[in-house]
């Protein structure tokens, strides 16, 4: 891709293991500047393609091309890219300091070069007091976070980050998603994260490649992905929601008409060329229903459970036809929000445009 | 009632420190039959007077240690000087050592790291195979290597018929023979604990570095061989101090002119020639050398890992 400014292009990569086939035929582009996660479950392919840009696997077919230069033939010692490993990989026999000077001296520079940009990098990730250290000597996040500065020290192109998350503890973890985000737009360089944890790539991401299978699922920004999902592997590994069986009634403008198994029609936005008759899915998020005292209504079903989440109660309530949807309502300290006890008969309201229809 | 406790509790571990005695006495029995004792006998004799036949007369004298280090003539009544001789051999034996030890851990190393990078199945199989020539005997072995080195062996013959050379080369009697010997008898020594340290090695580090730029060399050099030094340096000590006191190979392999200080002492106790107070001083000194040498490489391998971790 010469003149392109995106900062990674992947073309038509393919990844073989013998017979095994990895990753299907990817593209995609990583802008200059983003924040970029590849996210899916482990086994999805999207480790393999980080370290496919790395350089640690071998392309089988396709190219990479970074600002515009194919790299995919290079060692990964002449690739102008860093990444942080998921178990860190620091160098145990050298300290803190070495261990975030050993990439600027393989660039080159001088020692005391090389020692001054270490100290900033330390001072960025708040680190600059254990620098004569050694790895051992460190919490896990602590670790991490030099892991990140050894990464950054270098001035990569772009930083490749391997679930860099996974070995901490959850608060450690919330801390780190802010201080990582804060860290790419303070060094403005491009990130690529990956991560099977939806909630982090939520939370972090500028935009998102869901992976399944060796395969390219979707690509989007958070938003995006959350509330347009292209089918229901993205729509049920992407927060949680209720995925109907449903058949396409009419198609009127945009408007599509879909009818349950049990007979109730639902309307959502047509998307693709499914015609009238077709066999498609519906995807429903539970905090966009909500529960009312029954009215006789066709959406009326019976409370079979109650589960409790901190910040709300998912209730769980059968329809006619055997059909179960799960509804959240949010916790509220005023106490608007009524709970059911189970066996009582409610009436779910679905909110208009809640339903997304999805053919695959 | 606190009293009565306090005592229950010392009581309980006089108990378990008489079982804990107990269960040491294996360790120190085998300590002191095999490692003391003998040493122990050797240190006496060395101080003993010589029986001309072999054996000793319990009768003390400083003459064994006299005689390896210092000329006093035929009859012993010359003013010392000092006797280069033994000294001679020392020195010759412990560069021959170096060199196999050197020339092992060149071939090792990469041999070591072979096998550790093979699939965990294929391993073992590797392991097994370097072992197999030491289920034979060490003797029928170097004799072995005395007939493949020999002018009219199949080394020789091997490489007349590829052209190489017009001649037979000499290499039985020669120091090169007694090196190949050394570095047959002794390279398992180097391979198995650098390979277990390799086998231990967090191969991410060889990529975390291939990632900061590192080429493949700079990465042998600045961060596997760091991380695997204990199990060079056990390999080192392994090769080292055996082939110090070796004898089969100089004896059967280099000939007379490449006397070892095994050698020397074994010709001491060996028929009636011998002198075994002067063999059981040899012998003291080399020990004396071989754990001078090991505390200096425990106190570098200690400093090294104080530095580690400040």
């Amino acid at each position: 891709m010469p003149g392109s400014r995106n900062a990674i292009d992947v073309r038509n990569a393919v990844k073989r293991y013998g017979s095994f086939t990895a990753l299907q035929s990817i593209t995609l582009s990583i802008r200059d500047n983003e924040f970029f996660t590849l996210l899916g479950p482990s086994g999805c392919g999207k480790t393999t393609l980080l370290r496919m840009i790395a350089g640690f696997e071998e392309v089988t077919e396709g190219e990479i091309f970074l600002f515009g230069d194919e790299i995919e033939n290079l060692p990964p010692h002449q690739r102008p890219v860093n990444t942080v490993f998921q178990n860190y990989a620091l160098f145990p026999h050298m300290t803190i300091e070495q261990n975030v000077m050993f990439g600027l001296e393989m660039r080159g520079r001088s020692k005391e070069a090389a020692r001054k940009k270490a100290g900033e990098m330390l001072e960025l990730v708040q680190l600059a007091q254990f620098s004569a250290r050694k790895p051992s000597q460190l919490s896990g996040g602590q670790q991490q976070r030099v892991a990140l500065a050894r990464a950054l020290a270098p001035e990569p192109k772009v930083l490749l980050l391997d679930e860099p998350l996974s070995a901490l503890d959850l608060k450690l973890r919330q801390a780190m998603r802010s201080e990582l985000k804060s860290i790419q737009r303070e060094t403005g360089i491009t990130f690529t994260f990956v991560t099977h944890d939806q909630e982090e790539a939520l939370t972090m991401s500028d935009r998102i490649a869901v992976m399944s299978a060796g395969r390219l699922q979707q690509l989007g920004e958070a938003r995006d992905i959350y509330e347009r999902p292209v089918n229901r592997f993205v729509a049920d590994f992407i927060g949680e929601t209720n995925l109907l069986d449903a058949r396409l009634e009419a198609v009127d403008a945009s408007v599509a008409t879909c009818r349950l198994a049990n007979g109730l029609t639902l309307e959502c936005d047509a998307i693709g060329n499914a015609r009238p008759g077709a066999d498609v899915h519906l995807s429903i998020r539970p905090e966009r229903m909500t529960l009312a005292t029954a009215n006789g209504g066709p959406w009326q079903g019976t409370v079979k459970e109650n589960i409790f989440v901190g910040t709300d109660v998912q209730t769980v309530v059968q329809l006619q036809g055997g059909i179960e949807l799960t509804v959240r309502t949010q916790n509220s300290a005023v106490g608007v929000a009524t709970i059911f006890d189970p066996g009582t008969e409610v009436v779910v309201d679905v909110e208009a445009g809640a339903a997304r229809m999805l053919e695959d | 009632m606190a009293g009565a406790a306090a005592a229950g509790g010392s009581v309980r571990s006089e108990t378990y420190a008489s079982a804990r005695n107990w269960l040491l006495l294996p360790s120190w029995a085998v300590l002191g039959i095999f490692v003391l004792a003998p040493v122990a006998m050797m240190l006496v004799y060395s101080f003993l007077t010589k029986e001309f036949r072999g054996g000793v007369i319990w009768e003390f004298t400083l003459s064994a240690y006299d005689q390896f280090f210092f000329d006093r003539g035929l009859f012993g009544d010359e003013p010392a000087r000092i006797e280069w001789t033994y000294i001679l051999i020392f020195w010759r034996s412990i560069w021959q050592a170096g060199l196999a030890t050197l020339l092992a851990l060149l071939i090792g190393f990469p041999t070591a790291y072979f096998i550790a990078t093979r699939p965990a199945h294929t391993r073992t199989v590797w392991v097994f195979l370097i072992t197999i020539p030491y289920w034979v005997n060490l003797l029928i072995r170097t004799v072995s290597m005395k007939f493949l080195l020999r002018d009219q062996g199949p080394l020789n013959d091997f490489l007349l018929w590829t052209g190489l050379i017009d001649d037979p080369v000499r290499i039985i009697n020669t120091n090169a023979a007694v090196q190949i010997g050394l570095f047959y008898s002794y390279l398992p020594f180097m391979v198995l604990p650098i390979y277990a340290s390799v086998e231990r090695y967090n191969f991410a580090l060889s990529e975390a570095a291939a990632d900061l730029y590192a080429d493949k060399w700079t990465t042998l050099r600045r961060i596997v061989v760091p991380s695997v030094r204990p199990g060079i340096v056990a390999g080192c000590i392994l090769v080292f101090v055996p082939s110090l006191g070796a004898f089969l190979a100089p004896d059967l392999l280099g000939g007379a002119k490449n006397f070892m200080i095994g050698s020397l002492i074994e010709e001491q106790f060996k028929g009636n020639a011998g002198n075994w107070p002067f063999g059981a001083a040899a012998s003291m000194i080399l020990l004396t050398l071989v754990l001078i040498i090991l505390v200096f490489l425990a106190r570098q391998q200690a400093r090294a890992e104080r530095e580690a971790t400040p």
